[in-house]
């Protein structure tokens, strides 16, 4: 398979096991790496390619299984996965800069879920998978996907509608 | 869109049981500039969702297409050195024989008698060598007398038994 060939078919999600690598790890600079190292894997199976049935949802899970290696590790050297993507958004509305700090609140509610529910509302809400691919991605059934998508989305609105009540929660 | 069907929607996707479509309705929904007061808060997360969308992975992937070597092309290569080997070595291997096969004599007469001259004198030099072996005839006369010895020793075997 030639280079080409291969980003053809890693192309159109490599900006999703990007954002799982994300979510999980939080620094954007550790997502980076985690990209890095699963494309470089399907790189060197390349020739296996072909066999995996759905090869986003085979990286997919790839990935995850890597986030969660890299967190372990992290936790076990007693380190702590710091991230330094603070970014200024440049936006000189008042309202935007509003809406972009709830934003923020959001991201930082969606922080404080557990891994696996962050998971499912990453490839859910934001990658729009269908409830039968994200099970298969991460090895659960469908309803104990449900159940779960449905507490995080639950703790969200809550968190959410506090911190638009009363400012900050 | 009606409120009552996006007040709907909400409770079904709390549930975890609105579909894909429908998730996208209310994402359209809360895209729009204004939304129902009491909805506001859902405003930010459904932003977020969209916004977070857009994050792309921009790093390069460092793919290294490895070259293995092809062991075929070593007796590719292997070949075509015999070939030149054989090529360059052809020439000079053919004009020497060449010189040997059809000698240095211009007649075959002349190397007819140069041939049985040295025959000749081969077989003269031979036939002195068997001369100075004949010598070795009187060895065996030597051998011959010596036998009278054996006359010798019937005798002692005689006093020997009385």
């Amino acid at each position: 398979m030639t280079q080409t060939e291969f980003l053809n078919i890693v192309m159109p999600f490599k900006d999703k096991v990007f954002r799982l690598a994300k979510r999980l790890l939080v620094s954007t600079e550790e997502a980076e790496d985690a990209t890095q190292e699963v494309l470089l894997k399907l790189w060197r199976n390349k020739t296996k390619i072909h066999e995996y049935k759905n090869v986003e949802a085979f990286s997919m899970t790839m990935t995850k299984n890597f986030c969660f290696d890299k967190l372990k590790s992290k936790q076990a050297q007693n380190l702590k996965i710091v991230h330094s993507n603070y970014e200024e958004k440049n936006t000189p509305l008042q309202k935007q800069v509003e809406l972009n700090d709830s934003v923020n609140w959001v991201s930082k509610i969606i922080e404080e879920l557990p891994e696996q529910q962050r998971m499912i509302v990453q490839l859910r809400d934001i990658e729009e998978y269908d409830f039968d691919e994200i099970a298969k991605m991460l090895d659960m059934n469908n309803t104990a996907v449900r159940v779960a998508l449905s507490r995080a989305r639950k703790t969200i609105r809550e968190k959410l509608t506090k911190t638009h009540n009363y400012g900050v929660s | 869109m009606v409120l009552a069907r996006i007040e709907e929607l909400l409770e079904k996707y709390e549930n975890g049981e609105t579909t894909l479509n429908e998730e996208q309705q209310l994402k359209d929904y809360f895209s729009q500039e204004t939304v129902a007061p009491h909805l506001e808060m859902y405003k930010p997360m459904f932003n977020y969702f969209l916004v977070n969308k857009q994050e792309q992975f921009t790093k390069d992937v460092p793919l290294k297409t490895k070259r293995t070597f092809n062991y075929k092309w070593i007796s590719v290569a292997a070949v075509a050195v015999l070939m030149i080997g054989i090529y360059l070595t052809k020439e000079p291997i053919v004009d020497s024989y060449n010189e040997y096969a059809y000698g240095t004599y211009d007649k075959p007469e002349d190397a007819l008698n140069e041939v049985s001259k040295q025959l000749a004198m081969i077989s003269s030099h031979f036939n002195k060598g068997t001369q100075a072996v004949g010598y070795l005839g009187k060895v065996d006369e030597g051998t011959a007398t010596l036998g009278y010895l054996n006359e010798i020793e019937n005798t002692t075997s005689i006093i020997f038994k009385n």
